[in-house]
């Protein structure tokens, strides 16, 4: 008998006033019993309209059906069929406007909380799991992944699965892309991520970190070398400016540098040996789920402000529902309809405040959304010591420059077909190359599609 | 792992290292650098590309300690290994087509002059070079720097060694003495190199430098080697880290680099007596 009740079982979490003053994740997780009442409310829709919303197309209701049997492992597996980092997903994707939004309980209620028993059966797995991953019988044939981000792991894990001998090119000392140095601690704890790869390296995938393809390697050297196709999925790139005043001053980061700093290099603890400044009043400029991630950061490093500065409204705000409500909930304040116009410096170029204008919204412009237009005469300034310029990347044009005929349009994001095969013979790409900042899962996305065309082009070929 | 085949100290706080990289060596090209970390919580730090051989596959490093890193770097031994070691980042000098050209360095930019020196040297041009320090117990790379140069001066601040001067000094000296250069290349401390591209900017003369700021992933990832070159803002680890000294915001460039300042010197402290402690 399914559960009618219209609310999900709410996550349970840390306390507000406690995690914004931790590193420690904030969604602790469902229970074992909030995880079978939750699966009871799915209602096993024979269309699955879910399905048709998750970029990997996992089989939503099966494993939810699982769950309810109790058969933990049995959903573990009807998941890992589609998606080589299901813990991952479970914590970043945007369920809310994937599988969830066509879930049919969300018609009149709440849907089903998809993403969190994603999570539980994740969880429930890497901590009962015993046995390793059992070694796919090797094809014979070699395939390169530059980039260990979610769209190289993902393609990673579909071709290892088939029998290819893989190997991840990194650039950084630490595998995970992103899902590293970007996305903090409290929302996906690094161990996560490094039992993920673990997993993939089980089952025989090789990752050589340091390795900056394009410098150390080119594209071609990989060809020649025996890679019978080569994945590119080396991510989103160069951090925007706005070209403000005052934007090179002390205390200005990038989102990038600042997550960097905190996620990849530790420098939130104390035996750490990356310097990160110890701001008293942060603004974060932008509205994405990145600059919700530096603005929590800066809180947790006992910063006593953190404001967001967007130019748009609430309603526009990129960043996924949920993240803006932890971010108010920890005390993050949102200065919307507001944009930086110069960045102030002291006598010795540290950052000491930051001027502003109003906006108000116009007629939509050609991403649909109305366009914020300047008040007059609306100019403020704030006192503060740190700014973070959470605004958006352009592609890194390494690749590009060191690969003779690999086609890129005019943002200089690589150009590929709808199976992510390159302008080049044998080589593909995806995730934020390809598409410039976007999600984890449509990274991922890509990562499986190219996995499937990578296999399709070898077999053809031998 | 990246195993340190050879140490040698140049001076007390200069010290050379060749370090086992077959695959960086194959491509290193004077001007580019790398980026190491001495253990598995450390910090990544940029280094410039000193030497390479590519049929031994190593590079060669020479590196100042100035912080905790450095010191930390500084206590490894012949056959210990470094945890990581990426490269060559950034992109080459341009030096064909060079006829006559002026390499100037100061204090440890030498060790980044001198493959410049060098690879001029071996494609034919007249190499002049200047190169300063601040006294003599301080000097590294003279018999390499005269090997590859058709004339040198080498100046010290306190006149213990050389020419008692700067090196601006010296290159005016030359400049004024009708020396006609096709370039000057100037590689050391930011105000060195501020002062160098005043004087040749007077002179009308191109001037070459090699940025070194404060970087992290060092591949265009996260803008923190940012500089305002041509009032555009510039990435040292993509679009550098030589770049039109006339262009550069040297002003700028100074005050990002000391912005760890105090927590660099604290951590350096830390270290040393850390060190102290193990060395007893």
């Amino acid at each position: 008998m399914a559960n009618m009740s219209l609310k999900k079982n709410e996550m349970p979490v840390q306390d507000p006033k406690v995690r914004n003053h931790n590193f420690e994740e904030v969604a602790l997780g469902y229970t074992e019993e909030q995880a079978l009442d939750e699966a009871a409310r799915c209602l096993n829709c024979k269309n699955k309209p879910c399905v048709g919303k998750c970029p990997v197309a996992i089989d939503i209701p099966a494993f939810i059906a699982k769950i309810r049997e109790k058969d933990y492992e049995g959903a573990y597996e009807i998941i890992t069929r589609q998606s080589s980092l299901p813990a991952i997903c479970g914590r970043v994707c945007p369920q809310e406007t994937q599988c969830e939004s066509k879930c049919v309980r969300g018609i009149k209620g709440e849907p089903v909380a998809i993403g969190r028993l994603e999570r539980f059966v994740a969880d429930y797995h890497n901590a009962h799991a015993k046995a390793p991953a059992q070694k796919p019988v090797p094809n014979g044939h070699k395939v390169a992944i530059v980039g260990s981000g979610p769209s190289g792991l993902t393609c990673a894990g579909d071709l290892v699965k088939l029998g290819y001998d893989v190997t991840i090119f990194e650039a950084l000392h630490l595998a995970g892309g992103v899902l590293v140095y970007g996305i903090p601690e409290f929302r996906l704890p690094k161990t996560i991520v490094q039992k993920e790869i673990d997993t993939l390296k089980a089952l025989g995938v090789k990752v050589e970190t340091n390795m900056v393809i394009g410098k150390v390697l080119s594209v071609d050297e990989l060809l020649a070398d025996g890679f019978e196709a080569v994945y590119l999925g080396s991510g989103a790139g160069l951090p925007r400016f706005m070209n403000l005043p005052g934007e090179n001053l002390k205390g200005v980061y990038s989102a990038n540098e600042f997550l960097t700093r905190v996620n990849l290099m530790k420098a939130y603890q104390d035996n750490s040996e990356t310097p990160i400044q110890h701001a008293h009043h942060v603004a974060v400029v932008g509205g994405g789920n990145v600059a919700m991630d530096a603005a929590r950061c800066a809180k947790r490093l006992g910063a006593e402000k953190v404001s967001i500065i967007y130019r748009r409204s609430l309603e526009e705000m990129p960043a996924r529902k949920e993240e803006v409500e932890h971010a108010m909930e920890e005390g993050i304040e949102f200065h919307v309809l507001t944009n930086p116009t110069e960045i102030l410096g002291d006598e010795h170029k540290f950052v000491k405040g930051i001027t502003c204008v109003k906006m108000e919204l116009g007629e939509p412009d050609e991403s649909g959304r109305r366009r914020p237009v300047v008040i007059e005469g609306s100019e403020f300034t704030v006192d503060l010591d740190c700014v973070i310029m959470a605004i958006g990347t352009s592609p890194n044009p390494l690749l590009h420059n060191t690969t003779e005929g690999l086609e890129v349009n005019s943002h200089g994001c690589i150009v590929t077909d709808e199976n992510g095969l390159t302008s080049r013979t044998a080589v593909y790409a995806g995730g934020d190359a390809v598409t410039g900042a976007a999600t984890v899962i449509l990274a991922m996305g890509a990562g499986k599609q190219a996995a499937k065309a990578m296999d399709e082009y070898i077999r053809s070929k031998n | 792992m990246f195993q340190i085949l050879k140490k040698q100290p140049l001076n007390p706080t200069v010290t050379l290292m060749e370090i086992d990289a077959p695959l960086i060596a194959k491509k290193a090209e004077p001007g580019q650098f790398i980026i190491l970390r001495v253990n598995e919580n450390g910090e990544r730090i940029p280094l410039t590309i000193a030497d390479y051989d590519r049929e031994k596959g190593t590079i060669t490093i020479i590196f100042q300690i100035v912080g905790a890193t450095t010191e930390e770097l500084n206590h490894l031994k012949e056959g210990d290994c470094l945890h990581d070691f990426v490269g060559p980042l950034g992109t080459p000098s341009h030096l064909e087509g060079l006829k006559k050209v002026a390499v100037v360095g100061g204090g440890v930019g030498c060790a980044i002059a001198y493959p410049v020196a060098k690879k001029l040297h071996e494609l034919g041009a007249t190499v002049h070079s200047i190169v300063g320090f601040r006294n003599k117990d301080l000097v590294i790379l003279e018999s390499q720097f005269k090997a590859v140069s058709d004339k040198m001066c080498m100046m010290s601040d306190d006149g213990s060694y050389g020419e008692k001067g700067l090196v601006t000094d010296a290159l005016k000296k030359l400049i004024e003495s009708g020396e006609q250069y096709d370039e000057v290349i100037a590689i050391g401390p930011l105000i060195m190199m501020k002062f160098v591209c005043a004087l040749t900017k007077e002179h009308n003369i191109k001037t070459v430098v090699s940025m070194n700021p404060i970087m992290i992933d060092g591949t265009g990832m996260c803008g923190g080697c940012r500089l305002t070159v041509g009032g555009k803002t510039k990435f040292a680890c993509v679009d550098g880290p030589d770049f039109d000294g006339h262009l550069v915001d040297f002003d700028e460039a100074m005050e990002r680099a000391s912005m760890y300042k105090p927590f660099e010197r604290k951590k350096h402290e830390d270290t040393c007596n850390l060190f102290r402690g193990a060395d007893r």
